[in-house]
């Protein structure tokens, strides 16, 4: 199991990119399928390595991410 | 496993239709946040203004009033003397503020008004298709300046956030911005500290907060990113103008 776990709202994603600059993880990328609204979807491409900041989230206009963390 | 970051309660489920990248929806998301997180949404009206923004009555999950164009401040004033105990927000673009509302602004900091202001500086009028606005920069290329914002011609731009710290009026003045995740957290910062000032009844509190608009600039929504970071950032200063809540102590 990953210890944190980033969701992507996939029909409320406006494929912008922001989330994929600031990631400081470099673990998001803008996938090939298109979504309900005629966009291409950020996707988490290796949920291991997500570190739970919430960067995605803070940058993201819609807001189209959900950040879970491991309970401590 | 604890979800920690996720859409707040201040917002309604209808889905903003702003453009990508539009730093618009980062701001409302701020708001509504605090909203939540201070314990005021049921006791909130928010005004929302003419421009790309005009319909955040829609995205807002509290009370919400769309004045004409730029008077955003004065209806503002009328609600918040007459219901004191309300929450009084203003949200506003450069070219409702800082042109035509110009006179309602400054006369609600000289009278040092107990609200909010959430200025959003986008450099443009986004809503009507990238004219010059009052903040747009020096050669900035807008559709009503296509070879660049001559000053000589279509004259200097305003630095509401200096225009107005020259008034006695204003207990709170803070410039910031939405361009990177650091500084998403320091504008949720200076809101909050805005909404307290106004909550403990101190005054008056403006927020100019730099915004990308990526249609209108022409540029991606990361390029728009940069830009403000390399180049609006430097003509329009990040800092705290203000806040007399401080001085006092
Ligand atoms: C009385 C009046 N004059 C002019 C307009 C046209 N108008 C609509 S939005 C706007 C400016 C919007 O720019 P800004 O405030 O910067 O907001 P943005 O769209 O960039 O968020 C103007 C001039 C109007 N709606 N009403
Ligand atoms: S929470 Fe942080 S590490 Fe995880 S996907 Fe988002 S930006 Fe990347
Ligand atoms: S920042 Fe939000 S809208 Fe933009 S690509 Fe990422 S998830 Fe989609
Ligand atoms: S035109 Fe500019 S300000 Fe308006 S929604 Fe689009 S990006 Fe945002």
């Amino acid at each position: 199991m990953p210890k944190n776990r980033t969701e992507v709202l996939v029909d409320v994603c406006k494929g912008c990119g922001l989330c994929v600059e600031f990631c400081p993880k470099k673990i998001i990328r803008l996938s090939d399928d298109i979504n309900s609204s005629g966009y291409h979807p950020a996707e988490i491409i290796d949920q291991e390595k997500c570190i739970g900041c919430g960067f995605c989230y803070l940058i993201c206009p819609e807001p189209a991410m959900v950040i879970y963390r491991e309970e401590r | 496993m604890r979800k920690v970051y996720h859409r707040p309660e201040g917002l309604t489920d209808t889905l903003m239709r702003y453009c990508p990248g539009c730093g618009h929806g980062i701001i409302h998301r701020i708001i509504a946040e605090l909203l939540v997180e201070l314990n005021i949404r049921e006791r909130t009206v928010g005004i929302a203004p003419v421009g790309c923004s005009v319909f955040a009555d829609e995205y807002f999950n509290c009370d919400m009033i769309q004045p004409a164009h730029g008077r955003g401040p004065a209806v503002a004033t009328g609600l918040k003397r007459a219901n004191p105990d309300l929450i009084v927000f203003s949200y506003q673009g450069d070219g409702d503020l800082a042109a035509i509302g110009t006179a309602e602004i400054v006369h609600a900091a000289a009278r040092n008004e107990n609200f909010t202001v959430i200025f959003v500086n986008n450099a443009i009028y986004g809503m009507t298709g990238g004219q010059l606005a009052p903040t747009t920069l020096p050669n900035m290329v807008s559709t009503t300046t296509p070879r660049g914002r001559n000053t000589k011609l279509a004259g200097n731009p305003i630095r509401v956030c200096e225009l107005l710290n020259s008034l006695d009026g204003p207990v709170y003045i803070n410039r910031t911005s939405v361009h990177t995740p650091q500084w998403v957290l320091k504008t949720k910062k200076a809101i909050k500290r805005g909404f307290e000032i106004q909550m403990a009844k101190k005054g008056f509190a403006l927020i100019e907060v730099l915004s990308m608009c990526p249609t209108n600039w022409r540029m991606s929504p990361i390029e728009s990113s940069r830009w403000i970071e390399e180049v609006m950032s430097k003509y329009y200063e990040l800092k705290l103008f203000r806040d007399l809540t401080k001085e006092e102590k």
